[in-house]
């Protein structure tokens, strides 16, 4: 946060005795993390072409891939797509924002956890599902009743993440907060926040996800765009080709989050990551 | 007011936890630039004093007159993983003038040019020394160091105890060394503290005294009657 990448290069080598070895080896875990996606892909096609399973059934990849072809050349799939992204971002970006805001609130306040958390844990025990019909009466069928039902699912997690976060802060670190004479904002800065940031990371990467899934249930709703309709479509039609389609896009657009706090982490808190090894692999 | 070369006044100060009173009416006075060490069993409260002459503790009773942001140093380096060594030593302070003089702390404890690096790419030693420096930066008036070398090998160990005898000359603040070893107390304190009762049973002046004499008398305070290295 505080350094170039220049500047973090130079440090990194003396301390790293063979950083082309790591590399490598960082590579081969990462084919290696692929070999049971693609092999299973392979597999199946295999199956397919020997007519072992019917098309019917279980469409071959290849299928799959042709229909996911014409749907992207007709602008289907785009269509589709990015109303479902549309929607699980402004969720993301509403209920993360309010989910963090009411952590830091909860984490650093009794009277705050006193006056909210037992609201926020109630709201969370509600699934989705029973909030639907609710939702249409409040917000029609129009797009702000989907970003509402995806902000909700996002602020739980960011929300228990933020305030465990805080709470679990060194309380040596905390003592030599008081010892150097900190203000309570600086320690907040200083020492609350960076101490926090792996924990909440881990957060943002579940809710991440969580807002890319939550659409599912609130395509749902009558509506003519999204992911989620368009599977419910192919499933009036019986057009398993394009079920199967949704059902990898999801698998593939979900592992998306996994990956960024990752980044994130490594290019912004340089010094968590070995430190705090637990804490970091988390994130990674 | 105190004096101006007194670091700080402690008159009979109390502190228990529960019913059991571990500082029961103690009185001390470090000066300035003097260094005093503080010997005493396990558990006979010498934490507790040093916790409450840094105000992280309070006090059932007496009074503590002395600065109110005496510097620390603690048994663990207690460094900032996330912040690079400059900013843990300027730590509360990290403006331009905060940065030079983080600069000139770390080129004292002999860290010169390692201002952007990790606490993870140091040894104990090393961050114990990034921990000096943060304490030293502050020009504190009293220096509280609660074994501070407890956690390093003998030779860097040695080689601490000289440094922080070196910086101590040079900065002039009044410290208090809670230490378990009775050499290091002998080698490096102008005063050497026994500690018994809840109370300061005892008071030893280093200057002048035969070493091997002085370590001896303290040996039978703190109850070790036979001294297996003298034999
Ligand atoms: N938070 C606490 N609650 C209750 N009792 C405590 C607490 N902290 C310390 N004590 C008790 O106070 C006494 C003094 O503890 P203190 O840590 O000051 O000893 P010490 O002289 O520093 O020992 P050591 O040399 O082992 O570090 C001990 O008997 C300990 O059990
Ligand atoms: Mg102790």
């Amino acid at each position: 946060m505080t350094m170039d990448l220049t500047d973090r290069r130079l440090l990194r080598e003396p301390a790293d005795p063979a950083p082309r070895r790591v590399a490598n080896r960082e590579l081969q875990l990462l084919a290696l993390s692929w070999l049971a996606p693609v092999g299973i892909l392979l597999i199946w096609e295999a199956a397919s072409r020997a007519g072992l399973i019917t098309a019917q059934v279980l469409p071959a990849p290849s299928s799959v891939a042709r229909t996911a072809w014409n749907l992207i050349s007709s602008g289907e799939l785009p269509k589709h797509l990015g109303a479902s992204l549309l929607r699980a971002v402004a969720g993301f970006a509403i209920g993360g924002t309010i989910g963090f805001i009411l952590g830091v609130l909860v984490g650093f306040s009794r009277v705050a956890e006193a006056l909210l958390d037992r609201s926020i844990q109630m709201i969370r025990a509600i699934p989705s599902l029973a909030l639907l019909p609710l939702v249409i009466v409040w917000f029609g069928v129009d797009e702000s009743g989907k970003i509402f039902l995806v902000s909700l699912a996002v602020l739980f997690p960011i929300y228990i993440n933020t305030v465990l976060s805080i709470r679990q802060v060194d309380p040596k670190l905390l003592e030599l907060a008081r010892v150097t004479g900190l203000s309570r904002l600086e320690t907040v800065r200083r020492i609350i926040l960076p101490g926090a940031m792996p924990s909440i990371l881990t957060g943002v990467r579940y809710s991440l996800a969580t807002a890319w899934l939550a659409p599912v249930i609130a395509e749902t709703i009558a509506t003519t765009r999204g992911i989620g309709f368009l599977a419910m479509d192919a499933r009036e039609f019986l057009q398993t080709n394009v079920i199967i389609l949704t059902i990898l896009i999801y698998a593939a657009i979900g592992v998306g989050p996994t990956v960024l706090p990752g980044i994130w982490n490594a290019v912004c808190w340089p010094g968590i990551q070995i430190t705090r090894k637990g804490a970091a692999n988390e994130c990674a | 007011m105190s004096a101006p070369d007194v670091a700080v006044t402690v008159s009979n100060l109390r502190r228990r936890y529960g019913e059991r009173v571990v500082i029961d009416g103690l009185d001390l006075t470090i000066r300035k630039g003097e260094f005093v060490a503080l010997l005493g069993e396990s558990g006979c409260g010498k934490t507790t004093l040093l916790r409450a002459l840094a105000g992280l503790d309070p006090v059932d009773g007496g009074h503590i007159d002395g600065p109110t942001q005496p510097a620390v140093v603690f048994q663990e380096h207690r460094l900032l993983p996330w912040a690079p060594l400059w900013r843990n030593v300027a730590l509360g302070m990290e403006t331009a003038v905060g940065r030079a003089k983080a600069e000139a702390a770390l080129q004292e404890v002999g860290l010169a040019g390692r201002e952007e690096d990790w606490p993870r790419n140091l040894s104990g030693g090393q961050a114990q020394r990034v921990a000096l420096a943060r304490a030293l930066v502050r020009e504190p008036r009293l220096l509280l160091l609660d074994e501070p070398f407890a956690a390093l090998d003998a030779l860097t160990r040695i080689k601490m105890q000289a440094l922080i005898r070196e910086l101590v000359a040079r900065h002039r603040p009044g410290v208090l060394l809670v230490t378990h070893d009775v050499d290091e107390a002998v080698a490096i304190a102008d005063r050497i503290l026994v500690m018994r009762g809840g109370e300061i049973a005892a008071s030893y002046l280093t200057d002048g005294i035969n070493a091997t004499a002085l370590r001896g008398k303290l040996l039978r305070e703190l109850g070790v009657e036979s001294d297996s290295r003298a034999a």
